[in-house]
């Protein structure tokens, strides 16, 4: 029996559903899902949870972290400091344990002694001997090492007073159809329980309560409702190549695909997915089904929206809808691959040469990335336009609670400004980018339609109404002009802005994305230190007046943004005319989203000096 | 060149095809390209290859990339839609396009530049896809629009007429075809209608990916005796493979099939291609000996032509990825989206 490491001495954190677990592990070891299984049993407590992974650019061998925020407040953001640190990799075990708490714990396999220098006199050793637990009661080695894994989380069922017909019953859906892995995963995490309870006062102070705080909400990731909000859309084309973060968003539409898009009398395919040979094919083919009438996207990063600027560009100007997925990372270049950023902002916003402008969507949670990924068919055909919906690492491959995706089965599809042959044979003489609604928005036709109207010439050469070639400054000038036009009438189909104005505060706080998720701990906060603040939360660009308004209507408005150049602020400049001075930036690019205690900190330290330099807002 | 626009007016007695069309429905702007291009001469073949086989010329979607060549689409079928798309990137437009309506003829028009330099890495995956249509790449040597640079489908030694020779071996398109796992590939020379033209039809009714690699000289800038793809050279040194003709489904076929000097191959559609001459000796279906005889012919200093390699029994991309028999463009929101109640289900899975 190992040394169990033990101290009265210690004052021990006393807290219920208010904490985090902080899982240190090896790329690659199988510890993903022991985590997630985790994570997700908080949830079915009930007890609102928010999983991070921070992992590697790596396959396997590098130190992968799983940080749950357990938050009975319902905050989901990132908090600073581990109060439960799962301390399973040797490479990092030192700094793993040091950035405990203090009053903390540290679960650590006990089937090693600790040498000295990882022994803190603050924090509690929760010594869990899982080498030899699984040496004694597996014999297949890699069941030997996965199941490690599921002890671990078994003793923390304990620990933590975890619902362990929870945990059970989660397992055996899981293994659903594979019944021979149920009783071994069922078995381990019991091994572990048990070793917990035999040896250690359980639960810890620090422990679970159920309650009913996530009743209705489901846990999810945003690339999977992305690739699901495809499936409902009507995308019927996914072209890729594969690029983290985004891979998983054309996993997730395949995967809807082969239960959801097969012909019941036939079993043939109502999709297709092509793993393109570079990013520049993958839009390519999206474009080229979009002017065909299909509607199609492509799923990338980056690296990719770099790539596919030229592209763009044609499609802008030769007015053919697509929607492109840009689940952003940290650039410039390579960047941190596996790290999240909102830094593509302005590479989006005007992608490819000359005067170009492009809709951008900015969901801020799963449920938003179905909503926006399905409305973005809509608004793409509508607008005969790409529309690129800007997610980014964080939201798409880590799971988020939120409310349930929703459909309503009245509402079809908008596919926008199409002549049939009936209509074409009504016309006169079609001209395909006459502006015949004076709103921007020409008709089109798809190939084929019919015998003698209809058909022109699509080219990313300057045209004129009738879409034949040009070089008549003024006849091009006024396509520029009708461009332009057209993204106002944007305005009427892209989601407007998220607005909490209470008419008499004089600081505002404005946000888009995965930046959401901090904000009302933000503000629970500051309001329980006498300060209010109005928020404006960007679902789209270009901006809506309101945009504007929020920012007069404020002395001073914080723009949060992660990214270190200002891009949103330098789009309100540009976009709103907005006076610099009534704008205060609260950056963040490190790669993980920022925590409410730095915004918050960030706000206060800036109305110091507003006070201390007499501009203070009245 | 000329900005002159065409006369609508067509003589009275103007021969009629089978869809009651004359050989002017199925032509396009006046050209903008040199007098004397071999590309024009490539947009005639186009106009009476489906003017004589009936096409419906609306059921044509034309596309293609940037430079000389790819400006052609419009100078024929101007009741097709056209896609004049970016340098290099026809073949992923072309992909795109052929999987929203798989009931269109495709018809892709690109250049050697276009082809064989920006876009060689889309030209090798469309073959690679098997999309079914036909990929015309019109092959000059040279850069025209940018005046005269060469191109890599050059010959090695070759020159241009500012005297530039190229230092570096060509890349040759059609045995590259052919490598890649196109189904029909086959190389012709704009001054042979004669061949050009049952070529073009062929290439349009084969299921699968059909190449043409039409020699096209441009007259501007790379047509002097010492430029290998120049008129002097191809007239000299092409050298057919035989006689070919193209029947299209719909005709009755009247003369008789000669067996030993013969060899027909029934298209997918049951239009019949007869190769005249070559008799028995060459085998389109025998890979390798297509391969051979392209090599062998270079070497000598000829260019070899005709249809140089078939194959009837691949599957398309949409039957490889068994997609449904409507076209994607048609299907509705019936058709593709699931519903709230399946949604409902799905966020349970999610809990």
């Amino acid at each position: 029996m190992p040394k169990l490491i033990k101290s009265s001495k210690i004052r021990t954190i006393t807290r219920v559903n208010d904490f985090i677990v902080k899982f240190a592990n090896v790329n690659g070891s199988g510890s993903a899902s022991a985590n997630k299984l985790f994570a997700k049993s908080v949830f079915r407590m009930g007890i609102p949870v928010s999983p991070n992974n921070i992992f590697p650019s790596n396959i396997q061998g590098l130190p992968t972290w799983y940080e749950v925020r357990i938050s009975e407040a319902g905050y989901l953001g990132r908090r600073e400091g581990v109060d439960l640190m799962v301390a399973m990799n040797e490479q990092t075990i030192k700094s793993d344990i040091d950035s405990v708490v203090p009053g903390g714990y540290v679960l650590y396999n006990s089937s090693k002694t600790l040498t000295k220098n990882l022994i803190r006199d603050d924090v509690q050793y929760l010594g869990i001997p899982l080498m030899d637990i699984c040496l004694r009661e597996f014999n297949h080695p890699a069941q030997r090492q996965l199941f490690k894994n599921i002890v671990y989380v078994g003793a923390l069922a304990a620990f933590l007073n975890i619902d362990f017909k929870v945990l059970t019953a989660m397992v055996s859906e899981q293994f659903r159809g594979k019944e021979k892995l149920i009783l071994p995963n069922i078995h381990a995490l019991e091994l572990g329980h048990q070793y917990a309870t035999e040896n250690y006062s359980c639960p810890l102070d620090l422990q679970l309560q159920a309650g009913d705080k996530t009743t209705g909400k489901i846990l999810m990731d945003g690339n999977t409702a992305i690739g699901l909000g495809c499936v409902y859309g009507g995308a019927t084309i996914g072209a890729w190549y594969p690029l983290t973060p985004s891979t998983s968003v054309v996993d997730s539409f395949a995967k809807y695909c082969k239960r959801l898009r097969i012909d019941p009398g036939t079993g043939k395919k109502k999709y297709s997915v092509i793993q393109a040979e570079d990013e520049l094919a993958a839009i390519g083919i999206a474009i080229g089904a979009g002017w065909n009438g299909a509607r199609a996207f492509t799923a990338t990063s980056g690296p990719g929206i770099s790539l596919m600027q030229e592209f763009l560009g044609l499609a802008y100007f030769a007015e053919i809808p697509i929607v492109l997925f840009n689940i952003q990372r940290v650039g410039p270049s390579t960047g941190m691959p596996t790290r999240s950023q909102q830094g593509d902002l302005l590479s989006c916003a005007y992608a490819s040469h000359g005067d170009t402008k492009h809709i951008l969507l900015f969901p801020a949670s799963p449920t938003e990335c179905f909503e926006f990924a399905a409305r973005a068919f809509d608004i793409a055909d509508r607008l005969q336009t790409p529309v690129i919906v800007m997610s980014d690492l964080e939201l798409g491959m880590n799971e988020h609670i939120c409310e349930p995706m929703d459909w309503d089965d009245n509402q079809g599809y908008d596919r926008g400004k199409v002549l049939d042959a009936t209509q074409l044979e009504a016309i006169e003489k079609f001209g395909r980018y006459l502006d015949v609604d004076n709103d921007g928005i020409p008709y089109r036709t798809y190939p084929g339609t019919h015998a003698d109207k209809g058909a022109y010439f699509t080219r990313g050469s300057s045209h004129d109404p009738y879409a034949a070639y040009t070089e008549d400054g003024d006849v091009f000038a006024d396509m520029m002009d009708r461009l332009e036009l057209k993204l106002t009438t944007a305005l009427q189909y892209i989601p407007k802005p998220e607005i909490c104005n209470e008419g008499s505060n004089t600081l505002g706080l404005m946000f888009f994305g995965s930046t959401d998720s901090a904000i009302q701990e933000v503000l629970d906060s500051l309001t329980k230190k006498g300060i209010k603040l109005d928020t404006l939360r960007i679902k789209a660009f270009p901006f809506h007046d309101s945009v504007h308004e929020f920012l007069n209507e404020h002395e001073l408005t914080y723009v949060i943004e992660q990214n270190r150049d200002a891009q949103l602020k330098s789009l309100l400049k540009i976009e709103c005319n907005a006076d610099n001075d009534k704008m205060q930036s609260i950056l963040s690019y490190n790669g993980v989203l920022p925590s409410a205690q730095r915004i918050e900190n960030e706000i206060l330290n800036s109305m110091q000096s507003l006070e201390g330099s007499g501009e203070v807002p009245a | 060149m000329s900005y002159i626009n065409k006369p609508k007016f067509q003589h009275p007695q103007l021969e009629t095809n089978d869809l009651g069309l004359t050989r002017r429905d199925y032509e396009g702007s006046f050209t903008t390209l040199c007098a004397g291009c071999g590309h024009d001469s490539i947009s005639a073949a186009i106009i009476q290859a489906t003017a004589d086989m009936s096409l419906e010329p609306h059921r044509v979607a034309k596309i293609s990339g940037i430079g000389c060549s790819s400006k052609i689409p419009a100078y024929f079928l101007n009741k097709s839609h056209s896609f004049n798309s970016v340098h290099g990137r026809m073949p992923s437009v072309a992909t795109g396009a052929n999987l929203a309506n798989k009931e269109l003829y495709y018809l892709g028009i690109s250049g050697d530049g276009d082809s064989a330099s920006i876009g060689l890495g889309q030209f090798c995956h469309i073959v690679r896809r098997r999309i079914n249509m036909l990929y015309i790449v019109a092959n000059n040597g040279t850069y025209g629009l940018t005046k005269g640079q060469l191109s890599a489908t050059a010959d090695l030694g070759s020159k241009t007429k500012s005297g530039e020779e190229s230092q570096f071996d060509n890349i040759d398109m059609a045995t590259l075809g052919i490598e890649l796992g196109a189904s029909f590939v086959a190389r012709s020379f704009s001054g042979d209608k004669k061949q050009l033209i049952p070529l073009i039809q062929a290439g349009l009714t084969h299921k699968g990916f059909a190449f043409i690699d039409i020699i096209s000289p441009c007259v501007t800038f790379n047509n002097i005796d010492a430029s290998a793809q120049g008129y002097k050279n191809t007239w000299e040194n092409h050298v057919a493979l035989s006689e070919i003709d193209f029947v299209p489904m719909r005709e009755e076929i009247t003369t008789s099939y000669n067996a030993g000097k013969e060899k027909e191959i029934t298209m997918h559609d049951g239009s019949v291609i007869r190769l005249h001459k070559t008799g028995n000796h060459y085998d389109p279906y025998d890979k390798e000996n297509a391969l051979h005889h392209i090599n062998q012919h270079k070497k000598q200093g000829k260019i070899a032509t005709g249809l140089l390699y078939i194959n009837q029994s691949t599957s398309d991309l949409h039957e490889l990825q068994d997609t449904v028999e409507k076209p994607f463009n048609t299907l509705t929101h019936h058709d593709l989206c699931p519903g709230s109640d399946v949604l409902a289900d799905i966020n349970n899975t999610f809990r």
